[in-house]
């Protein structure tokens, strides 16, 4: 039976990986690591996993200590955010290149400088083409269901690939909320053990990971990374239809909400979305049709399938919880590279948003959604980019 | 109760106020309500004035901002009326709940209350000292606000305060907090 529980976003992806009790954690334990390692390191201290932890001297370490775990055959795990993936950058390369399946929480924050550590996307976003699987969580309970998926997936042999799983930084990490935890028993057999690949540690069959590769075979080593993100969408609804079965909770690659016959969408990662799915219900009581696309794949980016999503529409806000400065938003490049391949098209504006923590209210919802509608009927744009709410 | 709750805290740092939000959601999670709690993050510094936050409804919850137009404005430390706008945002039926030594006229009165908004007190810093021997209001706002909602009912609300200080502290503790909640619920006053 499933257990009721009101709390953080950390305490509920710490839980998860409680569950899992994976083999290896790698723990830099200083701010802006938030309390979920803290919380692990507790389970840890009263024997509740077997977990072994490796305390480090910082991320790039961290990430390095794990790396070297994985590679030997555990299964391993950390957790990061903001200044601390940055810091992770050159490892996360390597953790994908040598195709280890490490699971990583990573709590969005800002990046310095100035130094701010609020809920913001541009940590993760920065480490978009790492290699790395990225799934995206709303609220405490989907951080807490990806972060169990997540094994599964990344851990697939057709697959062998590190994921992250991403929350919004205070806004999920540190508020506390309704939500359902499984059986610890349900999560282990839904995890299932782990099946080592080409283990270090296996003696009698030496092998060594991530040697020099020169000209004659780098590129095809690359070309072959890409292929296997290829086949991780479809991992991803084998593994959300077995986790339907197990807990009620439908997952896809991507959240549609009142999409199917809208005129008008906002396409927005995390937590944002919850906020504006209650605004598009006001809309929708007025008359005016409005959608919502909500990625949970980021990285392997379903451009396809979001196309064909969105399409139909006649005008789509992308809205971006990070800068590419002196581009679009990372989000809003995606959208408008998977629109462009589309027959027929919407037209596109980009708002970032909700920067360094800034809140994000539903009065910035309904602003963009009155623009669209403007934009729907006008059949132009102004300004593709802006800053939403910005202060003059 | 109306589909959704939406109470705004208003305290300084170190007196519990952030606590008093979480086992309130804690308390409220019965009956398969959803619930938030959350308190605005900040420089974090004991005297500052902070505010928390706790949605309570009977359907999901998905908005996640602070809480713009509170059904209940919960003011742990009275000097925050006279430095800050505890009002912002109110509705026509908000109620205040004020931690105050004052006559709930004279609060009403500097509120400038609204006819239909109730303005209740609580001597709640005086009922922590008597009971347990220090100025941290929290358990006697929560006893306070409790009867004021009716979100839950005192025996369900005390099973959770001994449960979440259960965790942190020595029986003479808790049960000094135990009775500073119910005393916070029955020594409401209201004008």
């Amino acid at each position: 039976m499933a257990k009721v529980v009101a709390v953080t976003g950390n305490e509920a992806c710490a839980n998860a990986l409680r569950q899992v009790n994976p083999d290896v954690c790698g723990i830099y334990p200083i701010t802006p690591q938030t309390d979920m390692m803290q919380r692990f390191a507790s389970f840890i201290a009263d024997g509740k996993v077997d977990t072994e932890s490796i305390l480090v001297e910082s991320e790039h370490s961290s990430m390095s200590a794990c790396i070297g775990a994985a590679a030997a055959g555990g299964r391993v795990i950390t957790a990061t955010s903001s200044q601390g993936l940055a810091l992770m950058w050159e490892m996360l390369h390597i953790a994908s290149g040598d195709r280890l399946p490490i699971v990583m929480p990573v709590v969005n924050r800002a990046l310095s400088a100035p130094l701010n550590i609020h809920g913001d996307h541009s940590d993760a976003m920065g480490a978009r083409d790492t290699g790395w699987i990225q799934l995206w969580s709303e609220n405490g309970q989907e951080a807490y269901d990806n972060t169990i998926q997540a094994f599964r997936i990344a851990e697939h042999m057709d697959i062998r690939l590190p994921i992250m799983v991403c929350l919004d930084g205070f806004i999920i990490s540190h508020s506390i909320e309704r939500l359902e935890y499984l059986e610890d028993q349900q999560v282990k057999d839904f995890v299932g053990p782990f099946k080592n690949f080409l283990p270090l540690l296996d003696l009698a069959k030496p092998k060594s990971y991530g040697p020099l590769i020169l000209t004659d075979l780098y590129h095809e080593y690359k070309r072959a990374q890409h292929e296997i993100m290829t086949k991780v969408k479809d991992v991803v609804l084998d593994v959300a239809k077995d986790f339907e079965k197990m807990s009620g909770r439908k997952y896809d690659i991507f959240e549609s909400y009142r999409l199917e016959d809208a005129d008008i969408a906002i396409v927005i990662l995390n937590s944002a979305a919850g906020t504006t799915k209650d605004v598009i219900d006001q809309f929708r009581e007025k008359g005016i049709k409005a959608g919502l696309l909500k990625p949970r794949l980021f990285r392997p980016f379903p451009y396809t399938e979001i196309a064909d999503a969105l399409k139909h529409t006649r005008a789509v806000c992308v809205m971006d919880r990070a800068d590419s400065f002196g581009g679009y938003g990372p989000l809003f490049m995606e959208v408008s590279s998977a629109l462009y391949q589309a027959d027929t098209k919407p037209l596109m504006i980009n708002k970032i948003y909700g920067l360094g923590g800034r809140d994000y209210l539903p009065s910035h919802a309904a602003q963009v959604l009155t623009e669209l509608n403007e934009i729907a009927k006008s059949g132009s744009v102004k300004t593709v980019k802006e800053y939403l709410g910005a202060r003059e | 109760m109306a589909e959704t709750v939406e109470i705004r805290w208003h305290g300084r740092g170190g007196q519990g106020t952030v606590t008093a939000a979480k086992v309130l959601a804690d308390a409220c999670l019965s009956g398969g309500r959803h619930v938030q709690a959350f308190p605005e993050y900040g420089p974090e510094r004991a005297g500052a004035p902070l505010r928390a936050y706790n949605r309570i409804a009977s359907t999901e919850l998905r908005m996640h901002c602070p809480v713009l137009e509170p059904d209940v404005v919960a003011v742990v430390d009275a000097t925050l009326l006279d430095s800050i706008n505890i009002a912002e945002g109110s509705k026509e039926n908000t109620i205040f709940v004020i931690n105050t030594t004052k006559d709930p006229k004279d609060i009403r009165a500097k509120l400038n209350a609204g006819p239909k908004q109730r303005v209740v007190t609580v001597d709640a810093t005086k009922i922590a000292i008597d009971c347990f021997g220090r100025a941290l209001p929290n358990s006697p706002m929560l006893g306070t606000v409790c009867k004021v909602t009716g979100l839950v009912t005192l025996e369900h609300l005390l099973d959770d305060v001994r449960k979440s200080f259960g965790k942190k502290f020595s029986q003479k503790i808790i049960d000094g907090n135990l009775e500073a909640t119910k005393r916070g619920y029955e020594e409401v006053k209201e004008g």
